[in-house]
């Protein structure tokens, strides 16, 4: 049986559960054994994108003496899985050990729903989901892997699922990690613009890849009585 | 270091300005669709791309080599080249030579690289009158302001906007016509072109192959500027040049199709050196300045140098979440956006330290750019610059900032210890169990109080 590195990510063990719960069963589904990283807790992304090089060190080192070289490691986050993939090439420059080690890992580091198309071939996951979706494909996802279109595909195949376009999708939530906290007003009315161009398309439920992503819609989206709430792609995914 | 925490201040209130919001969705939403449209019709783009960025790559790469080659073509077509090692230098030497030459009414072609230095100031204060004869200028000149976008400086504006300040200025009827309004600031200028004395221009590209410096515009007010009055005086980042006239036409194939979204400018002006002995118009005397302000420390600086490349095509201003809810004039600098917020700690320092934590790290105007610099990384880059990086002595954060940043970083050492973590997570998720309503909690302490003044904050949850 193929075996596979499940990487939960900080965010999803914080704060969606459901989401890595659900990440195992579409996996198992597919004929895996889910071999979860519980020495690794977070990727190091937050004090990177802050500036705080030496903190994201310490996660990076963590992460990378977690993981078992040679087998695919599944991220539910676009934006973790882009933070190994492409910027530890950044952050580890200056040390050779740990670079080595993360170029000979990158190219098994895979978000979930890329992993799915690409890896395993897989596009039809046999889900079951009556609802009206709109999918954010978060920017990490899309510009720094290119695969968010891995999981518009995926969610297409679900069966009951009514996937609706809305206006700009590709345009940023406005979470951006700690810019939520520094710029509240600038990153809310990022969020609002999106939220009200998803509300236009009457979507019951938005689903993304990033828990970021869905912290930031949600919140404002519940905050504001708008009705409309968020879910993991991998809780769409493995509905039935 | 005030200035890093009023652009925090500054910033958040212009979110709140609805107006505003709208005027530049509108106009920045009009300029990517023209710029998809013009895109999609031209196969090659991508290619054209590749070869532009690749021409930057040798540019920049070869830049001692092709400046002195640039010089010894300007000075051999009979221009006069200065080489200016700051902002300062720069505005003495025009001001001084206009003071010369006995100058009253100075035209300007559009230029940020004169913003850059502040030269209308200085021009005012020296009793020269500078006059903006690009429209968008002309428009934010008359309301004392400052252009809020590189290329568009009065994307701020509506067109009723105008209609009342040409009403005002100009002794007009109210008008919101864009034909009307054009026209009345068309006749306006046309004296002022005729009388004045110089000319100051900035360029886009300068050959140093030829020693040619070419200059993009649409209203003909470049030329008239470059052309009309005895003295003119070109203003160019150091980075302005290309090696060979055969690499102009990579650089005009995407430059106006990113910009505006037309194939072309409507002018293209290519300037050699002043009036030849056998020729009828053109000026007497041509000056060139060339302005380092910083530019060598980004091209010392392996990450840094990239930002170089850029063409000031304004296209990552557009397309920006950020500049599309403040405007430029929220960044309190000539450049702004994405582009603006990599370049300025380095031209203006610490009045705009703060701006490379202004983004969320999108990526949207890396994909947007001519030359695709990797505008992201550049920004992760100077993040690290102005936390310590190397040196270990950061910038001033505002507190509640700096606040926010030891909590990450206590933070970032507990989650080395995933074990510890999940147990602190699961009392963190029984705490907040008598605070939460539908998974959501409405208050948050410390940091994560400014995310619960407007968004509810989910709740935290431990596996079984």
């Amino acid at each position: 049986m193929l075996e596979v590195q499940l990487f939960n990510t900080c965010l999803a063990e914080q704060f969606f559960p459901a989401a890595i719960e659900a990440t195992v069963k579409v996996l198992e589904a597919l004929k895996l054994k889910v071999r979860p990283m519980r020495r690794a807790f977070c990727c190091g992304q937050a004090p990177f994108n802050e500036g705080l090089r030496a903190e994201a060190l310490g996660l990076a080192r963590n992460f990378l003496g977690a993981a078992l070289p040679g087998m695919p490691i599944v991220v539910p986050s676009g934006s973790c899985a882009a933070m190994i993939r492409n910027f530890y090439r950044d952050l580890l420059a200056d040390e050779p050990a740990s670079l080595k080690q993360a170029a000979a890992l990158q190219p098994w580091v895979f978000e979930l729903g890329q992993f799915i198309v690409n890896v395993m071939k897989v596009k039809y996951l046999g889900a079951r989901f009556d609802h009206t979706v709109a999918y954010h494909p978060s920017c990490h996802l899309a510009r720094e892997l290119r695969a968010a279109d891995d999981t518009r595909v995926l969610l297409a195949n679900v069966n009951g699922l009514k996937l609706v376009d809305f206006r700009n999708p590709e345009e940023c939530c406005g979470f951006g990690g700690m810019f939520a906290v520094k710029f509240p007003a600038l990153s809310t009315a990022m969020a609002q613009d999106k939220l009200e161009r998803i509300r236009e398309s009457a979507a019951e439920l938005l689903v993304a890849n990033d828990c970021g992503c869905l912290m930031q819609l949600g919140g404002l989206s519940h905050r504001n009585h708008l009705g409309l709430e968020v879910r993991h792609v991998a809780e769409v995914l493995a509905a039935r | 270091m005030a200035g890093s925490s009023e652009f925090l201040t500054v910033a958040e209130r212009a979110v709140a300005d609805l107006e505003l919001r709208r005027k530049l969705e509108n106009a920045t939403g009009r300029h990517l669709n023209h710029v998809a449209e013009t895109r999609a019709e031209f196969p090659r783009f991508d290619e054209e791309r590749e070869t532009a960025r690749r021409i930057k790559e040798e540019s920049i790469g070869r830049l001692d080599e092709l400046l002195t080659a640039l010089i010894d073509r300007l000075k051999a077509n009979g221009c006069k080249v200065t080489v200016a090692a700051d902002a300062a230098e720069a505005r003495e030497y025009i001001v001084g030579l206009a003071r010369r030459r006995g100058v009253r009414t100075v035209v300007k072609g559009k230029s940020m690289t004169t913003e850059e230095i502040e030269l209308n100031p200085a021009l005012t204060a020296a009793g020269i009158q500078p006059v903006e004869t690009d429209l968008g200028e002309y428009i934010v000149q008359l309301r004392r302001e400052s252009p809020s976008h590189i290329i568009t400086p009065a994307i701020h504006l509506s067109r009723e906007d105008i209609g009342r300040l040409f009403a005002e200025n100009l002794g007009i009827a109210y008008t919101p016509e864009p034909e009307r309004l054009t026209a009345a600031a068309r006749e306006r200028l046309r004296s002022i072109f005729l009388n004045a004395e110089m000319g100051v221009t900035g360029a886009n590209f300068a050959i140093a192959e030829t020693g040619t410096l070419v200059l993009v515009e649409n209203e003909g007010n470049g030329r008239y500027s470059s052309t009309w009055p005895q003295t003119l005086v070109v203003l160019m980042g150091m980075e302005k040049v290309i090696p060979r006239l055969a690499d102009l036409s990579h650089f005009l194939e995407i430059l106006a199709r990113t910009a505006t979204g037309q194939k072309l400018t409507c002018y293209t002006n290519f300037i050699h050196g002043p009036r030849g002995a056998d020729e009828i118009d053109g000026p007497e005397q041509v000056h060139v300045v060339i302005l380092d302000n910083g530019r060598t420390r980004m091209l010392a600086d392996p990450v840094l140098r990239e930002a170089l490349y850029c063409l000031r095509c304004g296209a990552c201003l557009n397309v920006c979440p950020v500049y599309r809810r403040i405007g430029g004039h929220a960044y309190g600098v000539p450049y702004q956006g994405p582009i603006g917020s990599i370049v300025s700690p380095v031209l203006f320092g610490t009045r705009a330290a703060y701006l490379p934590f202004a983004s969320t790290l999108c990526g949207a105007c890396r994909e947007i750019c001519p030359v695709k610099i990797d505008i992201p990384r550049i920004l992760l880059h100077q993040r690290w610059l102005e936390s310590g990086g190397n040196h270990g002595a950061s910038i001033r954060f505002p507190r509640s900032i700096s606040r926010t940043r030891r909590a990450l970083t206590r933070f970032a050492r507990m989650a080395r210890h995933p074990r510890r973590m999940r147990l602190l997570n699961r009392a963190m998720a029984l705490l907040a169990w008598p605070l939460e309503r539908d998974g959501y909690i409405r208050r948050m302490p410390g940091a994560f109080r400014h995310w619960t003044r407007t968004r509810d904050f989910r709740a935290p949850r431990s596996r079984r």
